[in-house]
């Protein structure tokens, strides 16, 4: 079971000073990994923290919202922390990691370049793996309420009366 | 007052199906006294029970029992295992139809003589013409409210529907509206006027919006001669060794296998589930299943051809507020071979919230040329397009005897590739679309794909010769007299409406003719 934690032990600079990895995320290592300016958290418990980082930075890549935080993408990966994906994500990755390498980086989350990386993702886009990260995201994201208004989006309508007196039709500019 | 039968009753009519067909025909037939047991697969959920969130109410109210799909349509590769989104619930589809309300269109009903001989496709006339249907389109207006129909006015438009109809007129379109909708835009027959809430494809929270959940099914009940029994699904359709249906096996709410008597059996479970019941009841005197001495059930699937033009904005259009689809371009609805293709389109404002349209935009896609066209949501407005497609007998539902549902019966499998007129319509509306967004300012457009169906059409055919089709210009199976079709897979071709008010209209056509059949001891 994965559970999101307050990182209350670790001060910012510890957090950065420890972090293993290029770009956005601190893979802390022991199964903690947490967002450099320490807005966010996540401890894995089944799968590496190196793994849950990677498919983290794949989460961004695949939909990138650059308005849209971490944290959202955070809870709409980690359930894959789990005894029922771990070998696929073992397997994923590592793959993804073995064409970084051919590609000449280290592994993927070193990759600097979103276009760099979205190469090696497309080359494996007709993957089971690549599929179902990507198909999970499509509810995993963009159902949650929470980044709903990040779109603009007000969803339900019905408990404040509809949009009958709140501009249904108060479009300005044609 | 509800009605209880005994299982032995066989004087029954058994309706299977409570959607737009199955729904209006049991209240009709409630009306004028006869006796009616309708099998409704789904459960029953009223207004109050509705939920405004796209992802939680497909779980309500979708069918999501087992299908499976080929063919060359996207839908097959995309949402593989859905080939169609209706609902399985009371009310059936007419839950969380957008409320379009439109007739068929006079030639429509005779595309064999109009469009000629069209390679690769079964165009045939329909048995019956729009004069025959006129009075009973004037009858299913009136029960579902249409507007701009027995002096009912007009839906207000919204935002989403003010940049289409500026697009529109500028490009020079005149048939623009908010068109013909069983929405009420003031209170009407015991249900509240729209409040512009969205969420019609949700069902309406309001009640403004017709639906036989809450209209036909509880005055049929009320009458004391309408049973409905909820979460019973139709396993066959049984016949005696003189070729007459006897009644109906179904699993109950519990899974225990029931049959019920009937003197009529009237099949309304949509055009994929209809086949598929008529297939799963072979017998060694019907081999081919029940109905099907022409070869015809499940044959001429029809989808409609359909696709969506969305549109991004450098302001906020804001399309999710409001009717979801209330607004019409019809200038294409003609027949006009000189566009390249036979038939035609209507194109239909449409709204979808953030879950469905990262969904729905572009299937399968990902990366920035996606999620900058999703950033730009709330500049989004957007347009459903609709159109006639050809009739193939290729186009099929089978059954797919390598996978079985819950109950262990065969599910329906949905083959289906477009026809070139398909192809060829398809983009002259994606021009069309694009063009009307464009005459406004739009920054961006966006060739959306089909969505897996909502109108299923045609696998039941109707046909004045007995090897052309499944049913007589009543619905009758040619094969056997009390059996019936009474949904939309009677329908002998798409057209480009629409189809629900032409289903509804249809069911109390032969709700009469059923009932006075049976008083003539003809049933």
């Amino acid at each position: 079971m994965t559970k999101e934690t307050k990182p209350t032990n670790l001060t910012r600079r510890a957090l950065l000073g420890r972090a293993a990895a290029a770009g956005s995320l601190a893979v802390i290592g022991g199964g903690f990994i947490a967002a450099p300016n320490a807005s966010w958290a996540l401890t894995v418990n089944v799968i590496s923290s190196h793994q849950m980082a990677t498919i983290f930075q794949m989460a961004r890549d695949i939909y990138p919202h650059d308005q849209i935080g971490d944290e959202y993408y955070v809870i709409a990966v980690k359930g894959y922390d789990s005894d029922g994906t771990k070998d696929m994500i073992a397997e994923g990755v590592a793959a993804l990691d073995a064409s970084a390498k051919a590609a000449g980086f280290a592994d993927y989350l070193s990759v600097g370049w979103e276009s760099d990386r979205v190469k090696l993702l497309t080359a494996m886009e007709d993957t089971g793996f690549f599929q179902t990260i990507r198909g999970g995201l499509v509810t995993g994201l963009y159902n949650q309420k929470a980044v709903w208004p990040i779109f603009g989006y007000e969803g339900e309508s019905f408990s404040k009366g509809g949009y009958v007196d709140r501009g249904f039709n108060d479009i300005n500019w044609l | 007052m509800v009605a209880k039968f005994d299982l032995n009753d066989d004087n029954v009519v058994v309706v299977i199906g409570t959607g737009a067909g199955g729904g209006v025909l049991s209240n009709e037939l409630a009306q004028k006294g006869v006796k009616v047991v309708a099998l409704e697969a789904g459960g029953r959920y009223l207004p109050e029970d509705y939920v405004n969130d796209e992802w939680e109410s497909f779980g309500q109210l979708a069918w999501t029992d087992p299908r499976t799909t080929s063919g060359d349509w996207r839908v097959s590769r995309d949402f593989s295992g859905l080939p169609a989104w209706i609902v399985k619930a009371v009310g059936g589809a007419t839950t969380h139809w957008a409320g379009a309300s439109l007739r068929i269109q006079e030639h429509e009903f005779k595309t064999q003589t109009h469009y000629g001989d069209v390679e690769g496709a079964s165009l045939l006339d329909w048995p019956i013409t729009l004069a025959d249907l006129e009075p009973y389109y004037d009858k299913a207006e009136k029960k579902l409210g249409v507007t701009r129909t027995n002096g009912i006015p007009g839906l207000p438009g919204n935002n989403n529907f003010k940049v289409f109809e500026a697009g529109a007129k500028k490009l020079g379109y005149k048939e623009v509206s908010t068109g013909r909708m069983a929405i009420n835009p003031v209170d009407y027959d015991d249900r509240l006027a729209c409040q512009q809430t969205g969420f019609c494809f949700q069902g309406c929270k309001w009640g403004a919006k017709w639906s036989a959940a809450y209209t036909d099914i509880p005055r049929g009940e009320a009458t004391g001669n309408l049973e409905v029994r909820e979460n019973a699904q139709v396993a066959r359709i049984l016949h005696n060794d003189e070729g007459k249906v006897t009644g109906v096996e179904y699993f109950d709410k519990d899974g225990a296998l029931q049959m019920q008597k009937a003197r009529v059996v009237c099949v309304a479970g949509n055009s994929l589930e209809s086949p598929r019941m008529l297939l799963n009841s072979a017998s060694a005197m019907f081999p081919d299943g029940l109905a099907n001495s022409s070869g015809m059930v499940g044959k001429n699937y029809m989808r409609h051809m359909t696709g969506s033009v969305y549109a991004a904005f450098d302001k906020p259009v804001r399309m999710w507020r409001g009717t979801t689809m209330a607004g019409i371009i019809q200038d294409e609805a003609r027949h006009d071979p000189s566009r390249g293709f036979v038939g035609g389109y209507e194109l239909e404002t449409l709204g979808l919230g953030v879950p469905f349209m990262a969904a729905f935009l572009d299937p399968g896609a990902w990366g920035r040329s996606f999620t900058s066209a999703m950033d730009s949501y709330e500049n989004m407005a957007g347009m459903w397009i609709v159109g006639e497609d050809m009739p193939q007998e290729s186009n099929r539902v089978t059954l797919n005897n390598e996978v079985k549902d819950q109950w262990g019966l065969p599910v329906a499998n949905v083959h289906f590739t477009d026809h070139p007129n398909d192809i060829a319509m398809r983009n002259h509306a994606y021009q069309q679309g694009k063009a009307v967004y464009e005459a406004v300012g739009a920054t961006r457009t966006f060739p959306t794909p089909p969505y897996p169906s909502t109108h299923n059409l045609g696998t039941n055919r109707m046909s004045a010769k007995v090897q052309d089709g499944v049913v007589n210009k009543w619905g009758q199976s040619h094969d056997i007299d009390n059996l019936f079709i009474s949904d939309g897979s009677q329908f002998t071709t798409g057209a480009a409406e629409n189809p629900t008010l032409t289903i509804v209209s249809l069911a109390i056509r032969q709700a009469d003719r059923i009932a006075s059949e049976m008083s003539q001891k003809n049933l």
